[in-house]
């Protein structure tokens, strides 16, 4: 049980963490401007909006990963665009893995960063702006260091929601050692392979440390959010 | 300097109007709770659209509907010191200063603490500060923004007694030595006394 890991283990581990991190840093974007706009401002549709960021926390993951196969396909809408003009597949690839983790990792992201959002006064705001701030200014240097901690909480509750991703993946881009299986897909195969208990334990023992501890850095984080929060209200 | 400001905005079931048009160099604009006054600075700022109206200082229009003249709020130089203070809580009480500040009419930013008596305060997180000592470093920051216009929301509301006597000689102290117009916010009449300031009221039209 205790002995070093092989040099299997460190590729399902290392494809778990690149899929993971990949994931992040697509979805971080998306999902800042998405809590932004769900967070400040008001329009028709933002229910429809608001709605359709939460699907990937209450379909069924295989649905998704269908949904992304219809899509992403060589014969779906954006999958035949990609290969057509950058000569993309995602299909049976570790960045189609990545994709299914990001969509999957969404709402869970939406979520944080929105309420890191909301926290912040919106009154500091237009107080940068009537010192001569322009918006992209006042958001770089006011809204976006106070919504850090909320971000960072985001970035690492989605990266632990990316390493635990099973249905979407294995539906989208099937399982295909050292391209798609993660340690999730690998602790679903080692299962329905006679012999391999030891596998399973070890690397179930390894997903619980990493989900473990990104929780812990996320709860930190959001409670410095919080304690700072505090502190603000009592002096406004 | 002359203001010349006339603004309409309908809120809800009722209308804030306001005309305001002088050549003093303070003006003070009373009126009831709930008449509108914020929302008066806030149009004059650029933080609210006005449905019509007019805003010029001196020569400079920032606002006009007719005219389809809407400079956006950064650059209306529209120095602005909140009822509350709304210091940046992420940047220490120096940073906060010279968040806004703008070099082409260089200003010393110790000279600026000084005059405020804020000198000591300058590293400290606005989190530890009192009422006071916020006020003063928002007051501050908005002076080291050059402004064109000083508005001022009832800046004395947050403060007991003493504060409130040494906040408005403070300002009076800003108004004589700086060449900023202001214009002053306030229920109180007595405020506006002792700044020697032209009263304009507003009428509660609800």
């Amino acid at each position: 049980m205790m002995a070093p890991l092989s040099v299997d283990e460190w590729t399902i581990i290392g494809l778990s963490l690149r899929i993971s991190i990949a994931a992040v840093i697509l979805m971080l974007p998306i999902a800042l401007g998405l809590a932004w706009t769900l967070a400040r401002y008001r329009f028709p549709g933002k229910m429809l909006l608001d709605a359709i960021v939460h699907l990937p926390l209450v379909l069924p993951p295989v649905v998704t990963g269908w949904l992304l196969l219809l899509l992403f396909g060589q014969n779906g809408p954006i999958g035949h665009w990609l290969s057509h003009w950058f000569g993309i597949s995602l299909l049976f690839r570790w960045t189609g893995a990545a994709l299914a983790a990001a969509i999957m990792a969404m709402p869970l992201m939406v979520r944080v960063i929105r309420l890191a959002i909301e926290s912040i006064d919106p009154r500091l705001e237009q107080a940068a702006l009537t010192l001569g701030a322009p918006p992209l200014r006042s958001f770089l240097t006011i809204s976006l260091p106070l919504a850090f901690p909320g971000l960072v909480a985001g970035m690492i509750l989605g990266f632990a929601r990316c390493m635990g991703e099973f249905g979407a993946t294995i539906t989208f881009v099937s399982n295909i050692p050292g391209e798609t299986e993660t340690i999730p897909i690998a602790i679903y195969a080692a299962m329905q392979t006679p012999g391999s208990e030891m596998l399973v334990a070890r690397l179930v023992l390894i997903s619980v440390i990493l989900s473990i501890g990104a929780l812990i850095i996320a709860e930190y984080l959001t409670r410095r959010m919080a304690d700072r929060r505090r502190i603000d209200v009592a002096r406004y | 300097m002359s203001l010349d400001i006339e603004l309409a905005r309908r809120v809800g079931t009722r209308d804030i109007c306001a005309r305001i048009k002088t050549d003093s160099r303070i003006a003070g604009l009373v009126g009831p709770s709930g008449a509108g006054k914020t929302t008066i600075l806030n149009m004059i700022a650029g933080l609210v659209r006005p449905d019509s109206g007019h805003v010029q200082i001196d020569d400079v229009v920032l606002f006009d509907s007719a005219q389809k003249i809407d400079l956006p709020a950064y650059r209306r130089g529209c120095g602005y010191v909140f009822q509350e203070a709304r210091l940046f809580p992420h940047l220490r009480v120096r940073a906060n200063l010279l968040y806004g500040r703008r070099d082409r009419r260089k200003r010393d930013v110790d000279g600026i603490a000084e005059m405020l008596g804020i000198g000591h305060l300058l590293q400290r997180w606005p989190a530890t500060l009192s009422g006071g000592e916020a006020q003063r470093v928002a007051i501050g920051r908005t002076l080291l923004s050059n402004p064109r216009l000083l508005l001022l929301d009832e800046p004395l509301s947050s403060l007991d007694g003493e504060r409130r006597t040494d906040l408005l000689a403070l300002i009076l102290r800003i108004h004589q030595s700086t060449a900023i117009p202001i214009l002053y916010v306030s229920h109180d009449l007595r405020e506006l006394d002792t700044l020697d300031a032209d009263v304009i009221s507003l009428a509660d039209r609800r």
